[in-house]
This record gives structure tokens, C-alpha cells and sequence, in this order.
């Protein structure tokens, strides 16, 4: 539930509480105001937290839930729009009446809860915190600011191996529980394209194709905007996964392999032949006026995570979406992000025990399904959840996830957040503006990849 | 406003009399200065040296020399002062030749303050001199010129995007409407890089203008009218009047707008960010070192660096301005 997040800390402090009564929970807007001063309490509410820790806990195992009951836990939120709010809210009170433990929790907005982070980390964090999947995840356990939840990790059911290395770091130990991910994938209005008879593309010629008729038909093909700078890096990643691989992507956003690599090249000029087909000037467009277009029936398709429905609530039942085609028959289409919500535990919690417990709760079973009940636009990332209650667009969701051989985080959740922000948003805005000089392209982001990632 | 009431017949400002240099007050005999303070008063006067001088310790220059210091490390913001690695000039280097947002910046900042300086702070004063002739209605038209500088940022933000959105933003739609544009030729007014920074800058002056206006409104109402009148008696237009009399009267307004005008520039941030973080066409020194500094980036080293560039870059109109100053103290 991060991703837009700069667009929604963004329109948060253009849109006055009282218009933003929507219930999307990307767009529903908290007064960015009260972030300053969520912030400043929330490390008050930490050092009074979990006081209440009996010295008969101490010796409680990971999975005594049964044995840390009572008392108190910290919870430090980034839940601060108003749907994942109520549930962390229900989440909170199952616990409570599940264990008898109360779990207090310190929202913070969104956005300065992630800037934020490193601070939080080495200040007095919450015994339990939410937070992602993915580089940064393993950054903090390998600098010693996560705790190892490796023994929750065995209390654990119902996730694939594909979560449980999502959850696990450097060290091969578990510093994360998961509870939600949505897919990147091509929306599409179905009313759009059975009018026009427009068939769903097998590779990229078969794209190219369709873009071409699209067009002739006066539609902009590919949906596009990024003003904000990271929806486009979905693009990027989804190209980079067909063209070179799932592994590729990895070893890149490492930097195990250099960015100007004719291998990254080749995506970019790739790329470069189908931006005709999308829609013009995405820079000045925000991915909610992108989302209006296919809403509106002006563009065909549109790649995006699954919250781009909150745009089109008005007509869930007409989006229908598939994942990208193939481009190199021997590498497939088996690959897409699909970034991961989740929970981590505090280096030092206050309350090992009642953390662990919490955690070990908050992975199962009767969470998932607090979750699933309270927030329809993400997928429950337990297996074991009842999911009967989905919408049609979750349960393929959760089919194409499903059916994934490679699942990527994001890439700027996949790679250093000083590189993604201060290197590749600029970078690939450049690219968006003048698509022809690759090269040159290739060579500045190595120069720069070179000085962040050996500093 | 320095030229004293209306009882005092001044005629010409260089001449106005000059306020007794012991200041005004009446009981204090000439020589009272000499006289050794009170216990209470060297308590008072310990108290107001020393905690403004300590807060301004404490908030600017510590941070400023930290920053300065920082600025020759690599650190991510880690762990204690251990973590930190100290690698000389090798931030300026990167900043200079490895980073290709920098020079857009300081291009733009330099264009900020020009434009600002050239085009919205005259715009501030014609404005306050049309608005200080008592024309009807003077009230009604000054609310909404200053109404920019009131609104919070916020609500810009919001009313620039209304107006500037390439798909939905009301001046395309007008523009279409009128006929002089087709729908698929709009224009990208904060997308493409060549038109944002002047769509930021159209936004910036019509605040910065609003400002301006308010300032030299206050002073222009201070002037004393028997000036004009003199002035007026002796033949001078308004123009003549405006720029022989009142403008000279207004000396130490001026200077705060120009040093208004150019804090306002180099410090120009809150438009551009919220615009678009300060990329695409939008970089400002000030946005870069935000996005470095701040945030889950934390190159704090190289952010360090922008900050002590645009801080050198500041301490040249500061040394500029406290020259003049001193130079008139003197004279």
C-alpha cells in the first residue's frame, strides 16, 4: 500500500479533509498537517510503551502467544490513509481479543513514515512496525536495525516459498512477515475492447499490432504519466524482466551488472519503439489523470499496479487486466512486481515476546482475514486465508501472482532508495524527453550507479 | 516612516533633519552612557545577548559548519560518527561533473532571481503605487493580489495544477475553447522542461508580486503627503514625483525589498517541490539538496555538498548587502 504514496502525500496537501471523503484508499487524503505532529509524538508513545513487560514473559518462547498474554506491544503504523487505518484498527483489536494484549498503536503519515525511517530505526522504535519487502528490508537487517523473526518464521503457515525468501535476509535469516501485495499488470476496459474487437497480446509484435489499430481507431494506445517520476520504473522493470530476466533484474538493481550494459541498452531502445504508442507528454501527468484516460475510453491499456482501480471504481466490473506480453520466447513472461506489505520487528524490542506473538498472529490465519474483510483492493498474501469474499479482478489477481515464476519487488524497492530517487527518476525522465541518445543515457546512470554504490 | 510627522516642514529628504544620536530618550543626560549599569540591567542585557546568541549558535551555525564538514564525507545517515567516511573534494567532483541535474539548478536559480528581481518585484510596486491613489475600489483590488501570500502552500499547489494539467487543466481548456489549440497539439505545461520553470516562475511572481505590493503599500502610506504637495506645487508629474521624492523617501523600504526579493529566490523551494519534487526542468539547488539530504535517500554527504555550494552562493549577496549597509552606517 506504498507505492503512490508521493502522489497521494502530494494531493493530500491540495485537497482540503472534508472534499476527500472517498473511500479509495490511495487517494483518500489525511491532512499532511498532522503528520508533523504524529511524528514528534510518535517517539513519546515508544519510550512509554511495553512498561508493562512481566519478567515471567522474559522467558516465553517465539510462539508463546499462549504464554505472553496481557499487557501491552507497540505498533508503529505508516497506516495513515483511512482504509489500512481500520485495519490496522481491526487488526489491533483481534489481537487484543485473540491474546488480551493490547496492542498501542503510533500512526504516522504514510510518506514521512518512510522518509523518516532511518531515524525511527535508530531512535526508539515500535516493538512491531510495518514496512516492505526488498532491498531496504534486507539493508536494515544486515545493519543490525531489524530483529530476527526467524522463529515466528516456524509458526508460520500458508505462504510459498516465494514470501518466504521475499521475508529473508542476507544472513538467510527471516526479518519480515508479510501480509498483502498487489501485481503489476496491462489494465483495460473490457467494454472498450470487445466494441472494437481487440484481442489480448501474446508478444510484443502482437502489441505493436494492436497499438497500430488502436491508433487508426483514435484511441492513445498505452495509458502514460509520470510526473511523479516512479510510476514509469514499472515499465522499465517489466521490460527489463521479458528482455533479460528475472536474475538480470536483481543483478541489476545490485549492481552486479553495470547500467550501461548493451543488455540494459536494449531495453531502453526497446522501449523507445513503442513510446509512440503511449500517450504524449507523460511528464506533466500524474498516474491518476492517466488512469482517467482509460476510464474515459481516450486510451486502450494501461500498465499500473492493481490500485489503479481506485480510478475506476465507477466501473469495476468493465477493468479487466494481463500481464505483459512476451518479448523473448526464451525468457518468457513468467516475471512481474508485485511488491509485498508487510511487518518487521525492532532490533531491541521492549517486549520480545508479545512481539513475536503479534507477529506470528498478524501472519496467520485470522488476521489475513480481518484484512481481506476490511480492505478489498490488495490480496491477502496467506494462503490459508478464506479469499471467497475477493472481487473478480483480486481472484485473477491472485491467479496471476499465483502463477509467477519470478516475483519483483519494484525497483525502487529493489535497489538502493538514494540510487532510485536521486539517480534513476531524473534518468529515466531524461529518457522520456529525448529517447534517442541510449547510450549516452546508459553511460550517465553508470557514472552515478558507480559513486553511490561503492560509497 | 525616517522623515518624521507632518508637523516637521520637510522639503527635501536630504535635508531632513537627523534624529540626535543619543536617541530619544528625553531623560537621559548626555553623558549617560558612561554610567555603570544596574544588576538587573546587566542581567537584561546579558539575557538578550547571549540567548539570541545562543539559539543562533545552536540553529545556524553549528548546523552550517556541520554541513560544510559533512559535505567532505560519505555516510548514509548509519550509525555514529564512526560510520562516517571521509573522501576530501570527491562530492564537489560528483556534483560538478557526475550529476546532471546541478546545472540545470543553478541556471535556474540564477533565472529565479532575475525574473523575480526584473519582472514580479517592480510588478509589487506599480501595483502598491496604482493601489495608493485612492481609486475606488482600492480595497476590493488589493485583496486579491495579496491573497497569493496568504493562501498556504497548499492550496497553490492545488490551483496550479487546476490550471496547468496538460489533460484537465483550465487554461488548455480555454485555449482549446477559443479554438487557438487542438486537443492532441496541448500543451504540457508542467511535463515539458522548457515551459514548466516558467510556468513555476508565472506562479512564483504572482505570489512574490502580492508580497512586494503589500510592503511598498505599508511604506508608500507613510509618506508624508506635505511631500507631494510641495512637490506638486513646484510642477513635478506624478512620474517625476514617484521617482525624484517618494522613491528616494522610501530608501529603507527598498532595501528590504530587495533583500526580500533575492532571500526569496535562493531559497525558492516550496513551489517546484510540490510541483514535482524539483526535477524536469524544475531543479533548484535548494530541491536537490532536499532530495539527497531528506527522505530514505540519505546521501547526506553529497547532499551536504549542494548545501554548502548554495551557502557559499548566499554568503556572496549577504556580503554584498551587509557591505552596502555598513558603508552608508559610515557615511
Amino acid at each position: 500500500m506504498s507505492r503512490p504514496q508521493s502522489e497521494a502525500e502530494y494531493l493530500a496537501r491540495l485537497v482540503p479533509a472534508s472534499v476527500s471523503a472517498t473511500s479509495s484508499r490511495r487517494t483518500v487524503l489525511k491532512g499532511a498537517l498532522g503528520a508533523g505532529a504524529a511524528l514528534g509524538g510518535a517517539g513519546l508513545l515508544a519510550a512509554c510503551g511495553g512498561s508493562s513487560s512481566g519478567g515471567t514473559d522474559a522467558t516465553a518462547g517465539a510462539s508463546g502467544s499462549a504464554a505472553a498474554t496481557g499487557g501491552e506491544v507497540t505498533f508503529g503504523s505508516n497506516a495513515s490513509d483511512e482504509i489500512p487505518k481500520k485495519v490496522v484498527q481491526a487488526l489491533a483489536d483481534g489481537f487484543k481479543a485473540a491474546s488480551g494484549t493490547t496492542v498501542k498503536i503510533n500512526t504516522q503519515d504514510h510518506n514521512t513514515f518512510q522518509e523518516n525511517i532511518n531515524n525511527y530505526l535508530q531512535g526508539k522504535p515500535d516493538d512491531v512496525f510495518t514496512w516492505f519487502a526488498g532491498y531496504r528490508m534486507r539493508f536494515f537487517a544486515s545493519k543490525g536495525l531489524a530483529g530476527d523473526v526467524s522463529d515466528v518464521w516456524k509458526n508460520l503457515t500458508g505462504f510459498t516459498d516465494g514470501f518466504k525468501s521475499a521475508s529473508t535476509g542476507d544472513d538467510g535469516k527471516q526479518y519480515f512477515v508479510p501480509s498483502s501485495y498487489y501485481p503489476w499488470a496491462v489494465f483495460y476496459r473490457k467494454s472498450v475492447w470487445t466494441e472494437k474487437g481487440y484481442t489480448v497480446p501474446k508478444t510484443l509484435d502482437e502489441l505493436k499490432t494492436l497499438s497500430t489499430q488502436m491508433k487508426k481507431d483514435g484511441l492513445d494506445p498505452i495509458a502514460f504519466g509520470d510526473k511523479d517520476g516512479w510510476p514509469a520504473m514499472g515499465t522499465f522493470d517489466v521490460l527489463n524482466m521479458r528482455i533479460n530476466g528475472y536474475q538480470f533484474h536483481i543483478d541489476l538493481m545490485a549492481h552486479k551488472v553495470a547500467w550501461d550494459d548493451p543488455k540494459v541498452q536494449k531495453v531502453f531502445s526497446t522501449w523507445a519503439e513503442l513510446l509512440p504508442f503511449h500517450q504524449a507528454d507523460p511528464l506533466g501527468r500524474t498516474w491518476q489523470e492517466a488512469a482517467q484516460a482509460v476510464q474515459n475510453k481516450k486510451a486502450g491499456m494501461y500498465l499500473l499496479g492493481l490500485f489503479v482501480t481506485q480510478e475506476m471504481t465507477a466501473n469495476l466490473d468493465d477493468v479487466d487486466f494481463f500481464t505483459f506480453p512476451e518479448i523473448d520466447s526464451t525468457i518468457g513472461a513468467d516475471a512481474l512486481d508485485a511488491p509485498i506489505d508487510g511487518f518487521m520487528k525492532a532490533a531491541k524490542p521492549k517486549d520480545d515476546a508479545r512481539a513475536n506473538a503479534l507477529l506470528t498472529w498478524l501472519g496467520g490465519k485470522d488476521a489475513g482475514a480481518v484484512y481481506a474483510k476490511t480492505d478489498p483492493t490488495t490480496l491477502i498474501a496467506n494462503s490459508e486465508v478464506d479469499t471467497s469474499g475477493y472481487t473478480a479482478l483480486q481472484k485473477k489477481s491472485a491467479e496471476l501472482v499465483g502463477s509467477a515464476k519470478n516475483i519483483a519487488q519494484f525497483l525502487d524497492r529493489d535497489t538502493r532508495p538514494d540510487f532510485a530517487s536521486t539517480v534513476m527518476i531524473p534518468a529515466i525522465q531524461t529518457f522520456l524527453k529525448d529517447p534517442k541518445d541510449v547510450q549516452g543515457l546508459c553511460k550517465s546512470i553508470e557514472g552515478q550507479a558507480k559513486t553511490i554504490f561503492t560509497s | 516612516m525616517t522623515v518624521g510627522g507632518s508637523d516637521l516642514p520637510v522639503v527635501n529628504p536630504a535635508t531632513v533633519a537627523k534624529a540626535p544620536a543619543g536617541g530619544s530618550h528625553k531623560g537621559a543626560p548626555r553623558g549617560g552612557r558612561v554610567r555603570r549599569l544596574t544588576g538587573n540591567d546587566r542581567i537584561v542585557v546579558f539575557a538578550m545577548v547571549i540567548v539570541p546568541l545562543f539559539l543562533t549558535m545552536v540553529f545556524v551555525v553549528l548546523p552550517a559548519i556541520a554541513s560544510v564538514v559533512l559535505s567532505f564525507a560519505s555516510w548514509d545517515g548509519i550509525g555514529g560518527v564512526s560510520n562516517i567516511k571521509w573522501i576530501g573534494f570527491e562530492n564537489y567532483k560528483n556534483i560538478a561533473t557526475n550529476y546532471p541535474p546541478f546545472w540545470p539548478a543553478i541556471r535556474h536559480n540564477v533565472l529565479w532571481l532575475v525574473v523575480l528581481f526584473f519582472i514580479a518585484t517592480p510588478l509589487g510596486m506599480f501595483f502598491a503605487v496604482i493601489l495608493d491613489k485612492n481609486i475606488r475600489f482600492s480595497r476590493f483590488y488589493q485583496t486579491p493580489i495579496y491573497l497569493p501570500v496568504v493562501l498556504s502552500l497548499a492550496l497553490i499547489g492545488f490551483i496550479w495544477q487546476l490550471q496547468y494539467s496538460r489533460d484537465f487543466g483550465l487554461i488548455n481548456a480555454i485555449l482549446q475553447f477559443l479554438g487557438l489549440q487542438e486537443p492532441d497539439e496541448a500543451i504540457d505545461w508542467f511535463g515539458d522542461p522548457n515551459i514548466a520553470i516558467w510556468a513555476a516562475l508565472a506562479a512564483s511572481a504572482w505570489r512574490h508580486a502580492g508580497y512586494i505590493m503589500l510592503l511598498y503599500l505599508a511604506g508608500l502610506k507613510g509618506v508624508d503627503p506635505s511631500l507631494r504637495e510641495a512637490a506638486s506645487v513646484d510642477g513635478a508629474n506624478e512620474v517625476k514625483t514617484f521617482f525624484s521624492i517618494v522613491f528616494p523617501v522610501l530608501r529603507p523600504i527598498n532595501i528590504i525589498v530587495v533583500v526580500i526579493t533575492v532571500i526569496e529566490s535562493l531559497r525558492a523551494f516550496d513551489l517546484v517541490w510540490i510541483i514535482n519534487k524539483g526535477r524536469n526542468g524544475l531543479e533548484l539547488i535548494s530541491a536537490l539538496v532536499t532530495s539527497n539530504v531528506t527522505g530514505e535517500a540519505s546521501r547526506i554527504g553529497f547532499g551536504s555538498a549542494l548545501a554548502t555550494i548554495m551557502l557559499a552562493i548566499s554568503l556572496i549577496f549577504i556580503t554584498i548587502y551587509l557591505a552596502t549597509i555598513f558603508k552608508e552606517e559610515e557615511q
